[in-house]
């Protein structure tokens, strides 16, 4: 159908290598038969089977045979080009041949994990092969593009993930841009009481590295701000940032507290969102002392001045520095970077979805989060844990998996609840001697310390119990349980269901992904696996990686993980942003658009459809120009042009007609 | 809209009042609502536990003929306020959409008999479409005699929203005791409104069901309701009939009124007694212009209910 | 070529599957991955995206000797390149009604939005199509339209569809 050129290299010649992969190919794939096979294909000059072709004595053979002269142009039948395509055409290039005159058959995801039958197995192999060979001979070698990188990095989020990637980055002397969306950082771990299983203060180890933030030089703080927009590619990413008006001003309010005192409401009268509803704060507010950056914010939902307009505005006189401006108005703030760090986190689990649980019903029904709050000594009652009634809970029942291993809700395990369920028995019962009824389907600590925990809990007046809770109620069956939540639950190891009747409950509430995170992640295309959470590039060897290059997630936006986790994997996304920046360039793929001029009708078809506007029409030529730089590759315009003057590197219509021809005629 | 209707076997015997009460309504609310032709059985428990396709088949002859009786809308509604053919409907309108080897069989068979389901039939209780398609607000317009004075416990059963939560929350329905509260009743919540009455357990384990459904009574009672409204004829019959049997067994004496929650509406609406079935009830509604209104028990001075150790089992 | 023997066992369908690199051809590998089981009758071709899917690829494969063809692309809103699968849905729709005036039934070409989570229905698709086009038999193209495909340039033909449509309307 068409020419096959090859530069200076005469007819070209292909070689063709079979990957055993150990026996994850050769179990279900005939080798030999394949081997023999290959070598009929057009323009094949030899054909190698090996173990593990991605070794280095792999490599080494695709190597010696170029610098022998015997092939030009390489196929792996291997594993998916996802996986190894970059480690063969880096062999191809350390071989002294081109790294594109290359291709890959996927003989082990597409053919022998996939396929039960040897036979099928081997012809579907065949194929596949076939098709890479008839593609590779129209191969063209190309050159990578290298593009600088702009050295600075961006953190989206300002929990504990997003505060210690942005410290990593700023301590190597990056510039950071944390941007959070709430009035201050520190997210959800700001909120819990201590943390397991050491028992460490949360707040104790948590705002250290908050103020560090704040007064990190390398670190511009963006609170209350969301990321609106994102362009561009890795290394060279646009950013629109929102910044909301808190109507105070950040560089002149110093965090002395007047203006809240001053306010009109002499008392709280809204929900405090950082005591998770059970305490008020007034319209003019600081989430909580340690708040970072120490600046007020008005909520103009409930302030007065912004409902009526008439309000006295005490809190402005009374403010020395004079920062508090009623005609602050959003700004938008566009800033570039090499990098981004996602750490958007989580949501806890609405525990109102499990209506059997009574949570909103009955006041002594609590989540797992509001009791941190209520066991804190800084929280709403000073760590005092008191009933509707103003006494003491003198029996507590906590119930896991709330949200999570329920196919009603979510399937996963939420892998934090077993243990914060445990540290919440071992302070409750330290600060109200009650008796504690631990109701877990199976109880998972696997961690350093965790087991340990359990153990020493478990010596507490601790009773575990083993079953799902079925409900609870205020349905009293016995004189004992009038006037107590009752929990009803088939005690497994029992074999019998039981009813315990308690004074209070704590529902082990499970995560979920923000309610936004199908936003965001459109914001910074990525994906998201099908409960919602921000996918991985690989859940093994790439677990902080994006599709996207240059998007990194860190913490639990990427999946439910304590704290220890997120603080690694924090780190380890730090410094896969560190690797990109320290660089200084990436690399661009070459399977960009190119136009063939003399066939361009300048119809500009091409120039409506890409979304990157990396087709323009030159006036003056009649003839529509691409722009490498902008252009990602997808081909779009190839597919749209009438007259098949644009083409793209690495699919161009004859590569594919090839492919398509290799992969049904042969067998 | 037109809303089919299907009787099911008890709306023509202890059902009774279910029927006249739910049409008397309608008529009221202006209703378009006629019955399915020459309709049959539901295939109800007994043939759902022992031959489920059998079941299938006789409920999906009903859907055949809801069919022919409909030809023009896209979507045909067929109420089934008997709670047991409602969700037998329902199962098998379920299960026919999901596996296409039942419905395979089951239109083989129709077409048989020269018809066809194609799924158009959407299974409905009257309780859904009073609050959802009606809505409270052209109810609570529609009342001339609020329902003043009465404690309403609203007993929902198993079947009507399990498995299928078509309308409303598996474990703590609000359907019913919203439309009571826009009836001017009072609502008692209680948190055992959709367990079991005993359903036919009464019939054949008397025992077992009449322990069942004196629990139901007794914290309904506690709870110091003085009706209780009902969406199912064996829930209705289980709890109002036994209730002397119940005395001489376990010693307790309810004297509480069982009423479908049709009846109070029409009570509400000021139509007559006889249409809707008040005659037919063994236990008079509460006269409520004799009743002292008092405060109603707190939590914690209620008494406990009929346990384990108070029954013998 | 082995299509003579090939022709004295049970038919087996080939079909050619365009996947797009960044959601269904990586679903395709999270199936493998997982070991997920299906039928080996579809071959797939890694495209960067939906949107390269030109029409002449799915005529050149009919005319290859492909029983069915199937394009994967990312769900509406999840394409990698912002809005490639969105042309290729249209294509897609344009396509259809060309085959369908050539006499190759509807289902021998599918389209699937796929999402690289999604490998459990890389194989439910994978089985589905199989047994579709496993029905329909092999293709059998009309002597007339083979012979359309091979004299002319596909572009040429997608001009007189269009003019067909108008016609038609």
């Amino acid at each position: 159908m068409s020419q096959v050129e090859t530069g200076s290299n005469g007819t070209p010649k292909v070689g063709v290598y079979v990957c055993h992969c150990g026996i994850n190919i050769s179990q279900k794939v005939e080798i030999s038969e394949t081997v023999e096979f290959a070598k009929k294909l057009p323009y094949v000059t030899v054909v190698r089977e090996y173990k593990f072709m991605c070794s280095d004595p792999g490599q080494e053979l695709i190597q010696q045979d170029i610098r022998e002269g015997l092939v030009d142009r390489v196929v792996v039948a291997s594993c998916s080009p996802l996986m190894h395509e970059h480690t063969f055409r880096g062999a191809m290039a350390a071989g002294g041949g081109n790294p594109f005159l290359f291709q890959m058959a996927n003989i082990r995801e597409h053919v022998s994990w996939v396929t039960v039958d040897k036979k099928a197995a081997t012809k579907k192999a065949k194929a596949l092969i076939a098709a890479a060979v008839e593609r590779i001979a129209l191969h063209q070698p190309l050159e990578r593009v290298q593009v600088p990188v702009h050295p600075d990095v961006l953190v989206v989020g300002g929990g504990i993930a997003g505060i210690h990637a942005a410290l990593t980055l700023a301590d190597s002397g990056k510039k950071v841009y944390l941007v959070e969306r709430e009035p201050t950082i520190g997210g959800h771990m700001a909120k819990l009481d201590k943390t397991f299983p050491t028992l460490d203060c949360s707040a104790c180890i948590l705002t250290p590295k908050m103020s560090a933030v704040g007064a990190h030089p390398n670190i511009t703080l963006w609170t209350y701000s969301e990321v609106t927009k994102v362009d561009g590619y890795v290394g060279n990413f646009k950013v629109t940032v929102k910044r909301k008006p808190r109507y105070v001003d950040e560089e002149k309010c110093v965090g002395c507290l007047e203006c809240i005192e001053a306010c009109i409401f002499k008392e709280g009268k809204f929900r405090s969102e950082f005591d998770e509803g059970l305490s008020k704060r007034k319209p003019v507010y600081i989430p909580f002392p340690q708040a970072t950056p120490l600046v007020a914010v008005i909520d103009p939902e409930t302030c007065i001045e912004f409902k009526t307009g008439k309000c006295k505005k005490s809190c402005a006189e009374v403010c020395a520095p004079e920062a508090i401006d009623f005609e602050q108005t959003e700004k938008i703030k566009e800033i570039e970077v090499g990098a981004i760090v996602l750490a958007t986190g989580f949501k806890t689990f609405d525990a109102a979805r499990v209506s059997r649980y009574g949570y909103g019903k009955y006041p002594n029904v609590y989540t797992s989060l509001e009791v941190e709050r209520l066991v804190n000594a800084a929280g709403p009652t000073g760590g005092e844990v008191l009933l509707d009634n103003g006494k003491k809970p003198k029996t507590v029942g906590i119930v896991h998996c709330v949200g999570s291993r329920d196919e009603n809700t979510n399937p996963y395990c939420s892998r934090v609840c077993c243990m914060y369920s445990l540290k919440l028995a071992h302070l409750l019962q330290e600060r109200t001697g009650a008796e504690i009824y631990d109701f877990y389907i199976d109880m998972r600590t696997p961690g350093k310390g965790y087991e340990e925990f359990y153990e020493r809990v478990s010596q507490e007046k601790v009773h575990f119990i083993r079953g799902r809770v079925g409900e609870i109620t205020d349905w009293a069956m016995e004189p004992e349980e009038v006037g107590k939540l009752v929990m009803r639950a088939e005690d497994t190891l029992m074999g019998a269901v039981r009813r315990v009747p308690v004074d209070m409950v704590v529902l082990a509430v499970g995560l979920e992904p923000q309610d936004d995170a199908e936003e965001v992640r459109r914001i910074f295309n990525i994906g998201c696996s099908h409960d919602g959470w921000f996918l991985e590039r690989h859940p093994k060897l790439a677990p902080v990686s994006t599709f996207t290059d240059g998007v990194f997630l860190a913490g639990a936006c990427q999946g439910p993980k304590d704290i220890p986790d997120s603080v690694a994997q924090a780190g380890a996304a730090a410094s896969e942003a560190m690797a990109i920046i320290d660089r200084g360039y990436v690399e661009l793929e070459p399977n960009t658009a190119f136009i063939i001029e003399d066939l361009c009708s300048g119809c500009k078809t091409c120039v409506a459809i890409c979304p990157f506007s990396a087709t323009s029409f030159d006036e003056e030529k009649k003839v529509v120009v691409v722009n490498g730089a902008l252009c990602k590759g997808c081909g779009t315009c190839v597919a749209a042009c009438p007259s098949g003057a644009l083409q793209q590197n690495l699919f161009t219509d004859e590569q594919i007609f090839h492919e398509i021809k290799g992969v049904v005629s042969y067998v | 809209m037109k809303y089919l209707y299907y009787p099911g076997c008890s709306a023509r015997s202890t059902g009774k009042p279910y029927e006249e009460s739910m049409l008397s309504v309608a008529e009221v609310l202006e209703i378009p609502i006629e019955e399915l032709e020459d309709w049959n059985c539901c295939g109800a428990t007994t043939y759902m536990a022992i031959n489920e396709l059998k079941a299938f088949a006789l409920c999906a002859r009903n859907f055949a003929l809801a069919e022919r009786q409909v030809e023009a809308e896209e979507e045909i509604n067929l109420v089934a306020p008997c709670a047991a053919c409602y969700l037998g409907l329902n199962k098998a309108q379920h299960y026919l959409g999901e596996f296409p080897e039942i419905r395979a069989k089951i239109c083989e068979g129709l077409h048989a008999a020269g018809l066809e389901s194609t799924g158009r039939v959407r299974v409905r209780h009257p309780l859904d479409v009073l609050v959802n398609d009606i809505g409270l607000e052209k109810i609570a317009s529609a009342v001339t005699k609020p329902l003043e004075g009465f404690r309403v416990a609203c007993y929902y059963g198993c079947q009507i929203i399990r498995p299928y939560a078509e309308f409303d929350d598996q474990h703590r329905p609000t359907t019913m005791d919203r439309l009571m509260e826009s009836l001017g009743a009072e609502v008692i919540d209680w948190p055992i409104k959709t367990r079991c009455c005993g359903g036919s357990l009464t019939g054949t384990v008397q025992e077992c069901g009449l322990r069942l459904s004196a629990m139901l009574l007794n914290e309904a009672k506690n709870r110091g309701c003085n009706v209780i409204a009902t969406a199912c004829p064996l829930c209705q019959f289980n709890l109002e009939c036994y209730q002397s049997q119940m005395k001489r067994q376990f010693g307790y004496e309810f004297k509480m009124p069982v009423a479908f929650f049709t009846q109070l509406i029409g009570v509400a609406f000021g139509i007559p007694k006889r249409k809707l079935g008040l005659q037919r009830l063994f236990l008079p509604l509460p006269d409520v212009s004799k009743v002292a209104v008092c405060p109603l028990p707190s939590p914690s001075e209620t008494k406990a209910s009929v346990g384990g150790s108070n029954v013998p089992s | 070529m082995s299509d003579n023997e090939a022709s004295k066992e049970p038919f087996e369908p080939k079909i050619v599957a365009f996947f797009c690199n960044w959601c269904t051809y990586t679903a395709a590998d999270l199936a493998g991955t997982a070991r997920m089981v299906y039928a080996p009758n579809i071959r797939v071709v890694r495209i960067m995206c939906s949107g390269r899917l030109d029409p002449q690829f799915v005529l050149a494969a009919f005319r290859d000797g492909a029983d069915g063809v199937l394009i994967g692309g990312c769900h509406p809103g999840d394409c990698h390149y912002q809005e490639g699968n969105y042309y290729a849905l249209r294509r897609f729709t344009l396509l259809k009604k060309l085959l369908k005036s050539m006499g190759i039934e509807e289902a021998r070409l599918r389209l699937e939005w796929i999402a690289a989570s999604e490998g459990d229905k890389v194989k439910k698709v994978m089985n589905d199509m199989t047994e579709a086009v496993r029905e329909l038999g092999p293709l059998r193209l009309e002597p007339r339209a083979y012979d359309l495909i091979q004299a002319q340039p596909a572009a040429e033909i997608e001009v007189t569809t269009s003019a067909q449509e108008v016609h038609h309307e």
